[in-house]
């Protein structure tokens, strides 16, 4: 669906950068990317640099640069393309019982809101119009409407960092108290939460990694203080994404 | 940024946090904050994450250290110039960022997750 979109845009001068935020790396990347057989640079970032230079909390989310490196959009959801199109990943084949919880966590996902027309219109007009785009904000817009951080939030950058380190040398049980404080300290990141998650091992197969949340026949080992679902209930599916802004 | 040693190459705290270390200060864009002490081809972290109010975290135990990122005016970005960003692609072959200077750039955040 993005590559389609790039190859549409890229002999207007246009250029998609997809980074993949996972402290796995290329074992947690590679299947995803080689099935979408990008033609645009496709980077890994283990240690969720994106968080630390734009201000990403959240995923999918894009920031738009033009021609001078100048940022026109900080950090924002970023709806795939309205168009049908069929799943970017690779064939996941669902186990015929699908676990309760998937149910579950199926059944908030589709009322997690996005607003696909307007993202995209605004896509548009920006590749066609450059600065002259009303969506290609002014630097002082960009710099006030980037996320807030004050130095908590940014002790919580590095308490993520480490805990990434710590997690990528094999010191898995010493990445999850520093993981913890990053979560307290930026309560708003879904991507630091989403990505500690996805590191607890609670099932096999291709599925594993969106478990996000305890093993119900010992709740108790789960080291944190929520899961994907728990949160996502407690906070609203409908608020999960942010809603655009023109 | 990852630390293993709280003094580095001035090159390397530069790529690694975004800021220039110039005779007027550590900037971006053009954002400038004094330091306290002129720097020199290998920086003390510490005396740098100070002077620009970066958090440092240290796991002493592993040999590490890392160092977040500033919050100038209390936001994520201090200036709407892009920081350069140097990343990996899944052969290892880094890639930055500023090499597309001259077309429209999508940075696109995603997760296997």
């Amino acid at each position: 669906m993005w590559q389609a979109l790039r190859n549409e845009y890229h002999p207007k001068g246009f250029e998609l950068v997809a980074v993949g935020l996972d402290t796995l790396g290329g074992a947690g990347c590679r299947a995803f990317i080689e099935a979408a057989k990008p033609q645009h640079p496709s980077l890994i970032d283990q240690h969720h640099v994106l968080a630390d230079l734009f201000g990403v909390i959240n995923i999918p989310s894009s920031v738009w640069i033009d021609e001078r490196g100048m940022i026109v959009r900080p950090a924002e959801a970023a709806p795939a393309p309205p168009q049908p199109g069929g799943p970017t990943g690779p064939r996941v084949n669902l186990p015929s019982e699908l676990p309760q919880r998937f149910v579950e966590i199926m059944g908030e996902a589709v009322k997690i809101k996005s607003d696909a027309q307007s993202y995209h219109d605004a896509l548009r007009d920006w590749v066609n119009n450059g600065s002259a785009s009303r969506f290609a904000l002014s630097p002082d817009a960009v710099v006030e409407r980037s996320r807030p951080r004050d130095n908590a939030k940014a002790l919580g950058h590095a308490h993520f960092a480490l805990a990434t380190q710590l997690e990528m040398d094999g010191h898995h049980d010493a990445a999850i108290p520093h993981f913890r404080e990053a979560h307290r300290l930026v309560p708003e990141s879904w991507t630091f939460r989403r990505q500690a998650w996805s590191l607890e091992k609670v099932i096999d197969g291709p599925l594993a990694r969106f478990w996000q949340g305890p093993d119900p026949a010992k709740p108790d080992a789960w080291p944190y203080d929520g899961d994907w679902l728990a949160d996502v209930r407690r906070e609203g599916a409908e608020n999960y994404s942010e809603p655009w802004r023109p | 940024m990852l630390l293993r040693s709280l003094h580095i190459p001035k090159r390397e705290f530069e790529s690694g946090t975004g800021w220039a270390l110039k005779p007027e200060g550590a900037c971006q864009g053009d954002v400038c904050i004094p330091l306290s002490k002129r720097a020199s081809d290998t920086v003390d972290v510490r005396q740098l994450a100070n002077d620009i109010g970066m958090p440092l975290v240290e796991a002493p135990e592993h040999g590490l250290w890392a160092l977040g990122p500033a919050s100038i005016n209390s936001r994520a970005l201090a200036t709407a110039e892009a920081p350069e960003l140097t990343l990996p692609d899944l052969d290892g072959n880094e890639f930055k960022l500023s090499s597309l200077r001259g077309q429209k750039v999508l940075l696109f955040a995603w997760a296997p997750y």
